[in-house]
């Protein structure tokens, strides 16, 4: 931006108010929050709601630092983070591979197409009873459950950006002399890759739901398990605090996607 | 005789489901080393398929083509092929998609950075060579695409309808560009059109192809004065005569 340009008024006049609403919109959603948390609270105070079935904003915070207290809260976030995140970098990881490979060889995707339509119609809870037969009740049953869920997604996802590259650039990179490899490498994936980020976004929801699914299947720890804990002995605090630590586990995934973002977009296609 | 490209007895047939369809008869002529060839017909004459039959991106079904005398039987980057759109890859600047033809070679040395650099610079681009196509217009875009297709120094040009993207102001001028460097770094090109105007404007030779199953209606020498720019070319007094006279070659001959 030019500084030592003079500006109108009418311009000093519009950037001000975008800025006036820029800080509007987030002192609003700031408000929403405290606005929420305070009438909660208020009400189950003076008894409009059942605190033993709603819960409150102060029983809920009591129940986190009970947790943190009896150190019980690090072992099932890093049980609950772990499962997360491993099956998300496998998912993701393995159905990019796997669309590459469709990409290269067209007959394949084309054997394979009917079988992953069906996968990604299936409700993969239904494996539930397999998955744990075959892994036994823990981790590796709750990982997998990750896996199957993300992976497919993943596939469809980078296979429709793989093949929306135009027919126009292909064309070019072989008048260059460029193997099959070369148009992949230099051409197929830099072009797919703002579709690689939205898959990660969509994978972060996946994968949390594959993991909270797999913990209330079977598991011993983890914030799928203090939920389901707390369900079944009606402790709705509880389920209420660990629904919460959820709410901050998954937004801070998802930051961490959307920062990953800003750092590898830069002012290219817009 | 120096002849850069031969088209021998060249013949295209395309295969659908629902049958096959003749698009190229028998097409044969000739490029002279430094000459610009226009190639104009009626729509759906197989012309695109003519320029990827010689870059060897479509294999005839009938005849060969030579370049330089060697028989192309694959894409091999010794040709530069300039399509409709600019197609910049949006993630590369501008120098690193100038670069683009030589990295698919292997070429790394010093010596094609140089060659890079001199070429961004004779045409006006060094100032751009950091930016990202998307921040050029379409007339600078299109003259990043034609300075890509020089950087690995193809001997042969096939230009595909390069300006029909552009609007009409745009592509009166981005052709006088585009002519005006090609002819100073002295290429052979092959242009493909449907645009009378532009192909009289440019060419040293036009062919006129019929309708399809194509074959070579006529072969016109334009005589025009070859200093003039594409932009005089088009105020010369001959031009509305060939002009009248191709019209009615495509419009009434052709039936």
């Amino acid at each position: 931006m030019k500084t030592n340009e003079k500006y109108s008024k009418e311009h000093l006049l519009y950037v001000n108010n975008r800025r006036k609403n820029k800080f509007f919109i987030i002192a609003m959603r700031f408000l929403v929050l405290a606005a929420f948390i305070s009438l909660w609270e208020i009400l189950s105070a003076v008894g409009a709601i059942d605190s033993f079935l709603m819960s409150s904003p102060s029983r809920i915070i009591k129940t986190v630092k009970n947790l943190v207290v009896t150190g019980n809260l690090w072992m099932h976030v890093g049980t609950t983070l772990y499962e997360t995140v491993v099956g998300f970098l496998i998912a993701t990881a393995l159905g990019t591979a796997i669309a590459v490979a469709f990409w290269w060889s067209e007959n394949l995707r084309k054997i394979f197409e009917p079988y992953v339509i069906v996968l990604n119609s299936l409700p993969k809870i239904a494996l539930g009873p397999i998955i744990i037969v075959w892994f036994g009740s823990g981790t590796k049953s709750i990982v997998f459950m990750t896996v199957i869920i993300t992976l497919i997604v993943t596939i469809i996802t980078m296979q429709n950006a793989f093949l929306s590259c135009g027919k126009g650039k292909i064309m070019l990179m072989k008048s260059m002399g460029a193997n099959k490899f070369q148009i992949l490498s230099k051409l197929i994936l830099p072009h797919s890759f703002p579709s690689f980020i939205s898959c990660l976004k969509i994978n972060v929801g996946m994968a949390w739901i594959g993991s909270i699914m797999g913990e209330y299947l079977t598991s011993k720890q983890g914030i799928g398990y203090l939920i389901v804990y707390g369900g079944q002995v009606f402790k709705l605090d509880l389920v209420m605090a660990s629904t919460v630590i959820l709410c901050v586990l998954a937004g801070g995934m998802y930051a961490l996607v959307a920062l990953l973002e800003k750092k590898t977009t830069r002012k290219r296609e817009r | 005789m120096n002849e850069i490209l031969e088209l021998d007895r060249i013949s295209l047939t395309y295969h659908t489901p629902s049958g096959e369809i003749p698009a190229i008869g028998s097409i044969s002529f000739s490029v002279e080393n430094g000459e610009f060839i226009a190639i104009i017909g009626p729509s759906g004459c197989g012309k695109t398929s003519i320029l990827s039959i010689v870059a060897g991106l479509l294999k005839p079904s009938g005849g060969e083509v030579r370049i330089n005398g060697k028989k192309v039987v694959k894409p091999d980057g010794s040709i530069g092929y300039m399509l409709q759109k600019d197609e910049l890859f949006p993630w590369l600047t501008i120098e690193q998609n100038v670069r683009l033809p030589l990295e698919i070679k292997g070429l790394k040395g010093t010596e094609y950075s140089e060659k890079v650099r001199s070429l961004l610079k004779k045409y006006g681009l060094w100032e751009f060579r950091g930016s990202y196509p998307s921040e050029l217009s379409g007339g600078m875009r299109q003259r990043a695409a034609l300075i890509r297709t020089l950087s690995s120094s193809p001997d042969l040009l096939l230009l595909d309808e390069p300006f029909s993207a552009l609007d009409f102001q745009t592509r009166i001028s981005v052709c006088d560009d585009v002519y005006e460097i090609i002819k100073k770094e002295k290429k052979t090109a092959v242009l493909v059109t449907h645009d009378i105007t532009e192909a009289i404007s440019v060419a040293d030779r036009i062919v006129v192809l019929t309708k399809r199953p194509s074959k070579i209606l006529n072969i016109h020498d334009i005589d025009t004065d070859k200093t003039l720019s594409p932009l005089k070319r088009r105020e010369n007094k001959d031009f509305s005569a060939w002009f009248e006279r191709l019209w009615r070659e495509l419009n009434y001959e052709n039936k």
